[in-house]
């Protein structure tokens, strides 16, 4: 498997990666851990003119608690987010769906900001950043901004990146009070993508009525999604195992759902159910 | 001293390959070295109009480009080597390069041959090939029904074979209380071997000579058939492939890029190396099963089998590769009965022609396919009369002392105790609380199946007169040869090809144990045919029983020459000798003795030796064995099917192999699981599939499940100890039956789990989204 040929640059910094793609309009990607990338250069499915390495760039690495939300590099591997500390105490189901990615070997390779700027419709972490209104800081030539993961992925591998956009780092606000959130994860045998995959978080108030409640499934369709009807069939209820019931079987009543080869339509749109049951289940507190 | 036969000893190969020390094709370098690359058909049935290739000849760093018209009168087609008797068979010319027609999505177009192997991957793109599409068929029942696209216009019909074994069976099933019929789909797989296929060649102008590395499970085989295809005498031709990493039956073929690359060397004056991606692995290495098999089972509403019919139609791909006409027939069509004793059988089998890749022999090859479906059948007719599946199978299993038996279909199952087999795996799985677990848990909605396979295949291939007579064009005996150097070292040259098998190990203890020297004193020297003996390679679990009964053979020539010596130095008669240990010994007189070393050293300096006695210690032995091996046992499966998914989950593995005397039981381990593996990932995950217009849509790891090391349990294995009784050591092969009996054993499970939602039969492989459709009451 050989990739056509392409030039290679590697940016010693944020604003020098920005000004390598902007100097080659649109011809240029951007390669961090190479994981979701080369193999499409491989498999001659793209081939851009120029490479952009920006895995030396320090300042796109490690994690770091900011006031309420925990902001993690876009450099940052998943084997790092799996074993990290602060995530495993304030966001273990972050640490629950990195440990799931891939194999060893994307893992340890793989990083955050390229999955998240990839935008596979069958990766783990967007359905993770979708339930903890995750927001992406970006850099472009007009400087940076703060782009919720919601309006950030737009459709299967399609984000709002522009052109001349870098990742910078992804931040994860941690949920307030009394909760808990899991990852339920369906691989696919082969590729090891979620053949269904879904993130929950359920925060209680002292009464034990949920007040907050927060679903991204992701492997489903097209892109992943946000399930508000089960949000709402959540919020308000008692947080016991037959309101999860209930609500788990509004979990396709959103989304685009799509079949293939290994799974159909319809059993996706049954595994969106289960799988969200099973998920919510785990995060009754 | 403790005899290292029988000892766990690690593979010494081991090391070596796993500190990137291994010379695998791909590691040749040689000086001026040129890249091929291949561009292979997008179309699974189409006629080439026209090729321009004047782009990539003008490509920088391009050498030259060779369409098939270019290599048509230097390269000959690819030839069949095993032919079945009386089965009409047809061959049609396999051209090493398309001419007029692609007939397979991989179907090579053309070659450019470049500086480097990115210049000539480029280069290929800039080939313009002017395709008229034709009609495909990729099924191989639709390619039998009227009208059909004719994938070769010489055989409309598409048929390429049509075989028979056995006699009619039809009082059998006049005599019958109960016929079970049913349709079985072998589905297609891929081999997937780690290493992909590789060539190297390099001539040399002066001489004549061609050496050629390649990824091979049998380098004379590579070297008889090259020779024939590139007009290279045998003695000018060298086929070297020391370390291959896998094979599974699909580095058995000779494959067309291997002469390519072959060609391209002598015509261009320099050395070409050709590496397939994974991508054209997919494509253009063999393919493995891809069989439907109606299956007739007559038998008594006591459990007796009275009768079994089989009909299969083989998808043999687009061109009869190498040996794939054998495996449908011989090594399926002989052993459908397995363990049983039917009485009455009969098989048929169509090898059918589509625009499909070539198949070829995969790990089992025809007898997993056999296993299966008798094991199933076996199954199907236990649930029509309402008997437990394992009491059917003690009704039918042939007693341990009515061996040597032989079947209905004219095999001689040399020994075997299938009775023991299973009793040990019986008493290891539990059964009685087994079932007891499995109704108390389905009262809480959750279901658990046993599955089981009492199996016996047919290896150690073969008698070499039945190879005649069956088709094969080759002998199956293979050879060994023993040189002990003066210092008592020993090296050990083998026809056998191990590509993963451990026999660089194995061997050395078979020759260690037989000297009673030092394993670490034996080198084990393979796959290079400029310093091996003629020899037929490794597939169907032939390299221990026949390879190793060869070296046997031979070691012991060497100790009765050595003996000879010894009686001489001892003074003593050669009768009043005898050897232990590693020591020649006067019999009864311990003080009086030598070593081997020493008679070795005398054997070389031959300052004294008896009369007659040439110096020297050397010995080559050519085994033909007189019957095949029938390794044989019990396995069984516990699964959990998740009825809400349907996914399902392996919770135990139990695997009792009577294989005979075992060498090494970490290599035999090692070989059992891997086989299990293998088998297992048929069952539940593998699968080829192909578009209605020929395109494989499974055409890399994302699609195409392989199995992976969290998806199983560990597994527990045993053994029964049942020797061949016809070769020197009475070893029986162990590489295939795992794969062998694995499948049927899982499929057995799950079927067993869901008897409560009616189900008596699922299509492999047992993809989560099938079960839930039966679970969930829609039609899978």
């Amino acid at each position: 498997m050989i990739p056509a040929s392409f030039a290679y640059e590697r940016a010693q910094s944020v604003r020098e990666a920005v000004e390598l793609l902007e100097s080659h309009q649109g011809e240029a990607k951007v390669l961090s851990g190479g994981h979701s990338l080369i193999p499409l250069l491989k498999l001659r499915l793209t081939s851009p003119t120029v490479l952009v390495d920006i895995g030396g760039i320090a300042e796109l690495k490690g994690i770091s608690a900011e006031g309420d939300r925990l902001v993690v590099g876009a450099l940052t591997t998943h084997a790092e987010v799996a074993a990290s500390p602060e995530v495993r105490r304030h966001l273990p189901l972050l640490a629950e769906a990195a440990r799931q990615v891939g194999d060893l070997q994307v893992r340890n390779r793989g990083t955050v900001g390229g999955n998240i700027a990839h935008a596979d419709p069958a990766s783990d972490l967007p359905a993770v950043a979708l339930a903890l209104d995750a927001v992406i800081t970006v850099e472009g030539p007009a400087g940076r901004s703060e782009v919720p993961v919601e309006d950030f992925i737009l459709g299967p591998l399609l984000t709002a990146l522009g052109g001349s956009d870098v990742v910078v780092s992804v931040a994860f606000p941690i949920p307030k009070g009394k909760w808990k959130g899991a990852y339920e994860k369906y691989p696919h045998p082969a590729s090891g993508y979620a053949v269904a995959g879904v993130a929950a978080v359920i925060g209680v108030d002292d009464g034990g009525t949920i007040r907050d409640a927060r679903v991204g499934i992701t492997g489903v369709g097209d892109m992943p999604y946000r399930a508000r009807d089960v949000e709402a069939a959540l919020v308000g209820n008692p947080a016991t195992e037959e309101v999860v019931r209930r609500a788990a079987e509004r979990a396709d009543a959103e989304g685009s759902f799509s079949g293939d080869l290994f799974a159909s339509e319809d059993y996706r749109r049954h595994l969106s159910k289960v799988y969200t049951r099973r998920a919510l289940m785990r995060s009754l507190p | 001293m403790a005899s290292v036969f029988g000892t766990a000893i690690k593979r010494r190969e081991d090391p070596r390959l796993i500190t990137g020390n291994g010379r695998y094709t791909d590691d040749v370098q040689l000086p001026g070295m040129l890249y091929a690359a291949i561009l292979r058909s997008p179309h699974a049935h189409a006629r080439i109009r026209g090729i321009n290739v004047e782009k990539a000849k003008r490509h920088p760093g391009v050498v030259a480009v060779f369409t098939g018209r270019d290599v048509a009168g230097k390269v000959a087609p690819i030839p069949t080597a095993w032919l079945p008797p009386d089965s009409n068979i047809k061959t049609p010319a396999h051209p090493a390069l398309a001419v007029d027609s692609v007939r397979y999505v991989g179907d090579g177009v053309a070659m450019v041959v470049a500086e480097s192997r990115y210049v000539a991957r480029d280069a290929l793109e800039l080939i313009e090939v002017d395709y008229e599409v034709l009609p495909a068929v990729v099924d191989p029942e639709k390619a039998m029904e009227k009208g059909a696209p004719a994938v070769h216009e010489e055989v409309p019909d598409n048929v390429a074979f049509h075989w028979q074994a056995g006699s009619d069976p039809a009082s059998a099933f006049q005599d019958a209380e109960v016929v079970v019929r049913h349709r079985f789909r072998q589905q297609r797989l891929i081999p997937n071997a780690m290493e992909p296929r590789s060539a190297v060649a390099q001539y040399n102008a002066g001489s004549g000579e061609m050496t050629v590395w390649v990824t091979s499970q049998n380098p004379h085989i590579h070297r008889f058939l090259l020779s024939n295809i590139l007009g290279i005498p045998e003695h000018k031709l060298r086929i070297v492939a020391v370390d291959v990493g896998g094979g599974f039956g699909s580095k058995i073929p000779c494959y067309a890029d291997e002469a390519l690359v072959a060609l391209a060397a002598k015509e261009l004056g320099r050395p070409v190396k050709w590496t397939e991606d994974r991508r054209e692995n997919f494509l253009a290495t063999s393919h493995g099963r891809d069989e439907v098999i109606y299956a007739e089972l007559a038998g008594k509403r006591d459990g007796t089998m009275l009768g079994l019919r089989i009909r299969m139609v083989a998808n043999m791909g687009a061109y009869l590769s190498t040996a794939a006409p054998g495996v449908p027939t011989i090594l399926f069509g002989l052993i459908t009965v397995g363990p049983y004793r039917i009485p009455r059988a009969h098989t048929e089998v169509y090898g059918v022609f589509t625009n499909t890749t070539p198949t070829d022999a995969y790990r089992g090859a025809g007898r997993p396919e056999a296993t299966y479906v008798i094991e199933r059948m076996t199954d199907l007719f236990a649930r029509e009369i309402g008997m437990d599946v394992v009491e059917v199978r003690k009704k039918n299993l042939i007693p341990a002392e009515e061996f040597p038996y032989t079947t209905a279909l004219g095999l001689q199952y040399d020994s075997g105790n299938y009775h023991g087999a299973l009793q040990k795996a019986l008493e290891m799985v539990h059964y009685e609380e087994f079932r007891k677990e499995q109704e108390r848990l389905r009262t809480q909605g959750r279901y658990i199946g046993l599955g089981w396979s009492t199996y016996v295949e047919i290896c150690g291939l073969g008698p070499s007169q039945i190879a005649g007579a069956v088709g094969f064009q080759g002998g199956l005996w293979e050879s060994a040869a023993v040189r002990v150097h003066p210092g008592g070292k020993v090296t050990v040259f083998t026809g056998a090809s191990p590509h993963g098998q451990g026999e660089e190990t194995t061997f050395a203890q078979i020759v260690a144990d037989r000297f009673g020297i030092p394993v670490e004193d034996v080198e084990v020297v393979h796959g290079d045919t400029d310093r091996i003996p003629m020899g037929w390679g490794t597939y169907g679990s032939r390299a221990t029983p026949v390879g190793g009964s060869a070296l046997a053979v031979a070691a012991d020539r060497i100790l009765e020459k050595a003996r000879k010596i010894a009686a001489h130095m001892l003074e003593v008669s050669e009768e009043d000798v005898e050897f232990a240990d590693g020591k020649f010994q006067v019999k009864g007189v311990p003080t009086r003795q030598v070593t081997f070393q020493n008679v070795v050293l005398q054997a070389h300096l031959a300052w004294n030796l008896p009369a007659g006695v040439e110096p020297g210690l050397e010995a080559q032995a050519f085994y033909d064995p007189v019957n095949f091996c029938y390794p044989f046992g019990a396995h069984a499966c516990v699964v959990e099917v998740d009825v809400e998914t349907g996914q399902i989950k392996v919770l135990r593995y139990v695997a009792v192999d009577d294989c005979g005397p075992v060498i090494n039981p970490m290599i035999v381990e090692g070989q059992v699981h891997g086989g299990i593996v293998q088998g297992m990932g048929q069952a539940l995950w593998e699968g080829a599939v192909y578009d209605e217009q020929g395109q494989l849509v499974t055409g890399s790891f994302m699609d195409y499940a392989m199995p992976k090391a969290r998806f199983f349990p560990s597994f527990e294995t045993a053994h029964t100890v049942t020797p061949a009784p016809h070769n020197p050591l009475g070893v029986k092969g162990i590489g295939e039956t795992g794969t062998i009996a694995a499948t049927p054993a899982v499929v057995n499970a799950v079927v067993d789990a869901l008897a409560p939602f009616g189900v008596a039969d699922l299509e492999m492989p047992l993809t989560p989204e099938k079960i839930w459709k039966i679970t969930h009451g829609r039609d899978a």
